[in-house]
């Protein structure tokens, strides 16, 4: 049996669209569509149930080493209330999760893929070192993710702490309607936006009342998957599953910014530093259909009838009304401007590699 | 919504006959399973279909569904105003957002139709 989360009975009565997504009923759309959701995040506000997504704790006086020995980013460069993107790699520099590391005082707050949740954990728990403790704290969290320019006038609302003083991807502690919660502001849209976790399930649904009264004046709405993922794929930021696996290493996706050889020992260091001696085989681009088209995940990429690599995400852009995608191609066909062929069913349709994100206008805080 | 008028397959087209000629299109409850429908690839006039073969791909934000032929047929119209503005398939399934219109070639596979009552029973209504 599927998961439900804590606003099931909130989706439901709103008429989403409900479907199983990693191990959890979880709404793709609600009654006025993907489109009509996209638009109002980018140009409004709109409201995420997020509490699929995998929730972690590493304490102790080790934990440091811990999420330095496992993550391919620099954690010791975070400031207490600081949040940072990073990767998890195998031995062999392949990908375990994406996932985001919140320092607090005495813990860091691991946040995971709902589809890798079990698969992470595991893998963390293999790594364990002496000194430090790693919890699983995914069921008893609730997440309700706020994205969109209007979103820092709906959760000033909720909060007496000052939010222009909150920076991108950094976090506090506070409370709303009296209830403990780590507030950041970070997001996967493109757009200036704000996470709201708390582990008071009883109270979630009085949260979520909440947060729609104060956007109330934006007509803030609920925002599904599907959504979701438009607007992740036009910032050409990656999904697990599709963009990057086990089989893929962050500096061929594009995540070499992430990836710090310079500090001490990581867990796929080796492999991932004789990667970058060589060059990538292959690079993660983003394209542009030229040709009137929608590319889809697995269609085939050609260069004069050749095969040179596969799509990984594509849609179409709701922003820009045309077919976007991300796929891997050979090393020789990386750079922007580059034309080529997406097999789209029978068809060779022309595309063209741009230089991420497609849209340029999001109201990101960096 | 499912209407008493017309004919119905499990792949949830809708056939309208009348004579020798078939209309076809995607019912009121594909549309609504489908979402966004943002793009429509038609047949060119003059093909020849065998029952089942691929009619038209009509692609949603998330999805891509193909349309089959339900009787054997030679396409003798399309619907060229769903190829440009194709949420006219969610807006008027079963009016503006018709597909394409075809030649029955062989009218003993019209017995594979489901009735109105038979589809409605298929999807729950």
């Amino acid at each position: 049996m599927a998961k439900k989360t804590p606003f099931y009975n909130i989706h439901k009565k709103k008429n989403a669209k409900i479907l199983p997504f990693a191990g959890y009923e979880m709404p793709i759309q609600y009654e006025k569509g993907i489109i009509h959701e996209h638009r109002k995040v980018r140009e409004s506000v709109g409201m995420f149930d997020l509490s699929h997504m995998g929730e972690f704790i590493v304490s102790g006086k080790k934990r440091l080493a811990f999420v330095q020995k496992t993550t391919v980013n620099d954690v010791s460069e975070l400031e207490v209330g600081q949040v940072q993107y990073t990767n998890m790699c195998y031995p062999d520099g392949g990908i375990v999760d994406d996932l985001l590391v919140y320092r607090d005082e005495d813990i860091f707050y691991l946040v995971v893929n709902a589809s890798n949740i079990d698969k992470d954990f595991d893998w963390l728990e293999k790594n364990l070192i002496d000194d430090m403790e790693l919890e699983n704290v995914s069921d008893e969290t609730a997440l309700i993710g706020v994205q969109g320019p209007n979103s820092e006038k709906v959760v000033q609302k909720l909060v007496n702490d000052e939010l222009s003083d909150l920076k991108y991807y950094h976090f506090i502690r506070t409370k709303i309607d009296n209830v403990p919660v780590i507030l950041s502001r970070t997001g996967y849209t493109g757009e200036d936006g704000f996470e709201i976790y708390f582990t008071d399930l009883d109270k979630a649904e009085s949260m979520w009342n909440k947060v729609e009264s104060a956007g109330e004046e934006f007509d803030i709405e609920p925002i599904g998957l599907g959504a979701r993922d438009t607007l992740r794929l036009e910032m050409k930021y990656p999904l697990y599953g599709n963009d990057i696996d086990e089989k893929t290493n962050p500096l061929e996706a594009g995540l070499r910014w992430i990836v710090k050889f310079d500090k001490d020992d990581f867990i796929g260091k080796e492999p991932l530093l004789k990667v970058k001696a060589k060059k990538i085989k292959r690079k993660l681009v983003a394209f542009i259909m030229k040709d009137k088209g929608i590319p889809r995940p697995h269609y085939e990429i050609y260069k004069h009838g050749n095969l040179i690599g596969e799509v990984r995400s594509g849609t179409i852009s709701p922003s820009l009304n045309v077919g976007i995608g991300t796929g891997y191609v050979k090393r020789d066909f990386m750079k922007s401007g580059t034309v080529i062929d997406i097999k789209i069913r029978s068809k060779f349709l022309k595309a063209e590699i741009i230089k991420p994100p497609f849209y340029k206008n999001g109201t990101i805080k960096r | 919504m499912v209407k008493d008028d017309l004919k119905y397959t499990e792949t949830h087209e809708w056939i309208k006959i009348s004579g020798k000629e078939a209309t076809i299109g995607i019912t009121d409850y594909a549309q609504k399973e489908l979402g966004d429908i943002v793009f429509i690839e038609l047949p060119e006039i003059g093909t020849e279909l065998s029952r089942e073969d691929v009619l038209a791909t009509v692609e949603a934000v998330k999805a891509v569904e193909e349309i089959y032929i339900p009787i054997s047929g030679r396409i003798i119209d399309v619907n060229s105003k769903v190829a440009d503005t194709p949420d006219l398939l969610n807006s008027s399934p079963y009016d503006e957002g018709w597909i394409v219109k075809f030649e029955i070639m062989n009218e003993d596979e019209m017995e594979n139709l489901l009735s109105a009552e038979d589809y409605k029973k298929l999807i729950g209504e």
